[in-house]
């Protein structure tokens, strides 16, 4: 098997912008600059001879305490050709990206999502609120540096105090690791 | 009734009325169709054909303010608490709560940031089932024990602290 | 007295009806579980819906950072909790794929055969409920028969009726048990009959027939837009299956059809079910007659668990093996993968980021309800209230799915 199509004419309309990270366990991983991200998820769409229509997931990864920080993953497919590829999107803290929701209506709650549990904000969203904690909520929970058991209040007895100190700076962090309640080995 | 019919004049029963008044409480539970997780499911299938839980005089009705048991079956989420709260306050008096499943009883495998650590923290809890998901089984058990909670309680005592005090 | 005031308002406005905010759950018996819909109502009208979920949101995204691989398995189950073994098979073959290793041949079939299984479990759940949503109670009796044999079948394979947790990284739990062969031939000879059984109870019962024909249409490509995935989208029209188009495990050795509807409306998504639980059967007849004699388990000591329970009670060695496996999990090489299977509500995914440890650093759940749910913003023709609740029915959340 040689080059798929896709990676060719990826490398040939975006020339250096977009980087070819290779192939992982079948799918083959493309990094593209927040700037180019929603030019490229066009242009996989509506080339007609590559036609990814299929938008899989949505999902950020919070790289901490590397740099950049976080980043958006995209899954694709294309339904007539079956293909699928990923698309990383490296972003530093705080986290802004431009929304794909202009390509494929179902990014809207991916995207959604994402905020809410990175606070990455995605500009040109429509409607980006928060999808699953409550609108007052605090923080954003899938952070690394977000407890686990969340903060102490009177629904949960187990959680972390919570400390002067703004849930996202880093000495509250390893505050929070060395008092874990011992499940860590 | 086939073995009672025709066999007996005309009767006085000797009873207490409180023995009255909790044998027709629990003989017509009727609990609220509020499903929250997969313990839900056996919550339905509890209801359904096979388990049947109509024939204790268990109905399910689709308004807390018709319903006087409140079967928690699944997670509740600190997002979710204040509905349940809400729905507990909804209900007639006198109301029940079954906590359904490790999770309303303590919060289960979840001890996250988003779940609160047992039902009990949101409403008072009579009967707890343990499980993961429980059988129908089990919540058949769980409605017999409060049946038996409900039978046990007194309605028309008064409740002033002499009269505890004197026993 | 609010009656009065309203009418009078209305007189004022010339006639016409108020928009009012009508807020639909989250506890309420058509929504599903804890799902919750602000409606502007135009009258009858929805003008529009704006679906607010995460009433279930649990977290398990984050607990899933924090626990090993094998932990990891019984959160599965509790997310698609009406067919867990598929939800199982879709983690274990991700993880299977980042160590390079795969299921023996046996334990391959055993997890098709119950992954079909629970496909048929929930979809038994939802062919009786949406009839029971748009107003005929009985077929939900029927189904739930049928489902308690499955729930069965179910427990006789591992003990448990709902949540199964049987795969295994490497294979799967236990051998099936003796007599089981019996049991589920017994079960496969009748079921297709009970099937023609709920189609001649509703599907053309013209009370029902009226709720669902031509109603919440979604086209092909809206369908296609908005991410849905499984008998939602094939009942748009889309043809497209994991199951055939990228097979995995041991579909390419099986023979089934894919069931393509062609209205989009919710008719054709009852149907499509309906007429995939067919197909399961025979791809569980299938499975149970093709299955090969041989270990359930990969030979990976440094992943699968010790398989003989005998040399677990007397040898040390396979004592200290066990424990190390299931106190300290083992190691996953550094990777990525995104592996998806065809879940009965549509295309299930593992997004898994292993940084060589025993937990992953992120696993993302690409869960088929999450997205499906967003087809209520998108279907045409769903004019009044009680087409909302016949849609809701159709597209078939499990909250627990969608919420996470
Ligand atoms: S106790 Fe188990 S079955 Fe019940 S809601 Fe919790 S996870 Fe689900």
């Amino acid at each position: 098997m040689g080059v798929p199509l896709y990676c060719t004419k990826i490398a040939k309309r975006f020339g250096r912008e977009v980087e070819h990270e290779g192939h992982s366990h079948g799918m083959h991983v493309f990094a593209a600059p927040p700037s180019v991200v929603v030019d490229l998820c066009r242009f996989l769409k509506d080339d007609p001879e590559l036609r990814f229509n299929f938008l899989s997931d949505i999902c950020g990864v919070d790289r901490y305490p590397q740099t950049p920080r976080f980043e958006v993953v995209y899954h694709l497919y294309s339904i007539p050709l079956k293909w699928r590829l990923r698309i990383k999107c490296r972003v530093d803290d705080p986290p802004r990206v431009s929304s794909v929701v202009g390509v494929w209506k179902t990014a809207n709650w991916h995207e959604r999502e994402a905020y809410d549990m990175y606070g990455i904000v995605f500009d040109g969203h429509p409607d980006l609120r928060r999808i699953y904690m409550w609108e007052e909520f605090e923080g954003y929970p899938m952070r690394k540096d977000f407890p686990l058991r969340g903060y102490k209040d009177t629904y949960n007895p187990f959680g972390e105090e919570k400390t002067e100190t703004s849930s996202s700076s880093l000495s509250d962090d390893q505050d929070n690791n060395s008092s874990q309640p011992g499940e860590k080995r | 009734m086939g073995i009672l019919e025709n066999r007996f004049p005309d009767n006085v029963f000797f009873s207490t009325a409180d023995s009255i008044i909790n044998w027709s409480r629990k003989s017509a539970l009727w609990p609220e169709t509020f499903g929250i997780a997969c313990c839900a499911i056996e919550m339905i299938a509890t209801g359904c054909s096979r388990y049947d839980l109509d024939r204790f005089g268990i109905v399910f009705r689709p308004s807390p303010r018709q319903s006087d048991v409140m079967v928690i079956a699944g997670t509740v989420t600190k997002k979710f608490a204040p509905v349940v709260r809400r729905l507990y306050d909804q209900m007639p008096e006198p109301r029940w709560v079954i906590a359904m499943g490790t999770c309303a009883i303590t919060g289960g495998v979840y001890n996250t940031y988003a779940v609160v650590q047992g039902s009990e923290l949101v409403v008072p809890v009579d009967v707890h089932v343990p499980g993961c998901p429980p059988r129908p089984e089990a919540l058949m058990h769980g409605f017999l024990l409060l049946q038996e909670k409900i039978q046990k309680s007194h309605v028309l005592r008064r409740h002033d602290p002499e009269s505890a005090m004197a026993g | 007295m609010t009656d009065v005031t309203v009418l009078n308002e209305v007189e004022k406005d010339g006639g016409g009806t108020q928009e009012i905010l009508l807020n639909l759950g989250p506890q309420h018996p058509s929504t599903h579980g804890v799902l919750r819909l602000v409606l502007e109502l135009k009258g009858e009208y929805v003008a529009r819906t704006d679906p607010h979920i995460g009433y279930l949101h649990r977290g398990t995204e984050k607990l899933a950072e924090d626990f090993t691989y094998t932990q990891i398995i019984p959160l599965t189950d509790r997310l698609d909790y009406l067919c867990p073994p598929s939800t199982n098979q879709a983690f274990v073959i991700a993880v299977e794929k980042l160590l390079g290793i795969e299921a023996p041949e046996r334990a391959q079939y055993i997890r098709v055969m119950m992954t079909e299984l629970s496909r048929i479990s929930g979809h038994l759940l939802i062919v009786g409920a949406l009839p029971m949503d748009v107003g005929a109670m009985t077929v939900m009796l029927y189904t739930m028969r049928e489902r308690e044999m499955v729930m069965d079948l179910l427990e006789m394979i591992c003990g448990a009726r709902m949540h199964t947790s049987f795969c295994r990284v490497g294979g799967v739990r236990e051998d099936l048990p003796e007599g089981f062969a019996e049991r589920i031939r017994e079960f496969c000879d009748i079921f297709p009959q009970r099937i023609s059984d709920y189609e001649r109870l509703v599907a053309r019962n013209r009370v029902f027939l009226q709720r669902t024909r031509g109603i919440a249409v979604i086209t092909p490509e809206d369908a296609i837009d908005l991410g849905l995935s499984g008998p939602n989208l094939r009942a748009s029209g889309v043809d497209w299956d994991i199951r055939r188009d990228c097979p995995y495990e041991i579909y390419d050795r099986l023979d089934f059809n894919v069931i393509v509807m062609e209205g989009g409306d919710c008719y054709d998504r009852w149907k499509c079910r309906i007429d995939e639980m067919r197909e399961s059967t025979r791809i569980i007849e299938q499975c149970m007659r093709d299955m090969p004699e041989g270990p359930f388990l990969a030979d990976e000591p440094t992943v699968s668990f010790p398989v003989d329970k005998e040399l677990l009670k007397c040898s040390m060695e396979t004592q200290i093996h066990h424990f190390e496996l299931s106190a300290y999990g083992f190691k996953v090489p550094a990777g990525e993968i995104y592996s998806c299977v065809e879940a009965p509500k549509g295309e299930l995914g593992f997004y898994i980021i292993s940084d060589g440890s025993e937990k992953p650093f992120r696993m993302k759940v690409r869960a088929p309800s999450f997205v499906n749910l967003q087809a209520l913003q998108g279907a045409s023709n769903m004019d009044y209230l009680a087409d909302v609740v016949a849609m809701l029915g159709s597209i078939d959340p499990v909250l627990a799915e969608v919420d996470k």
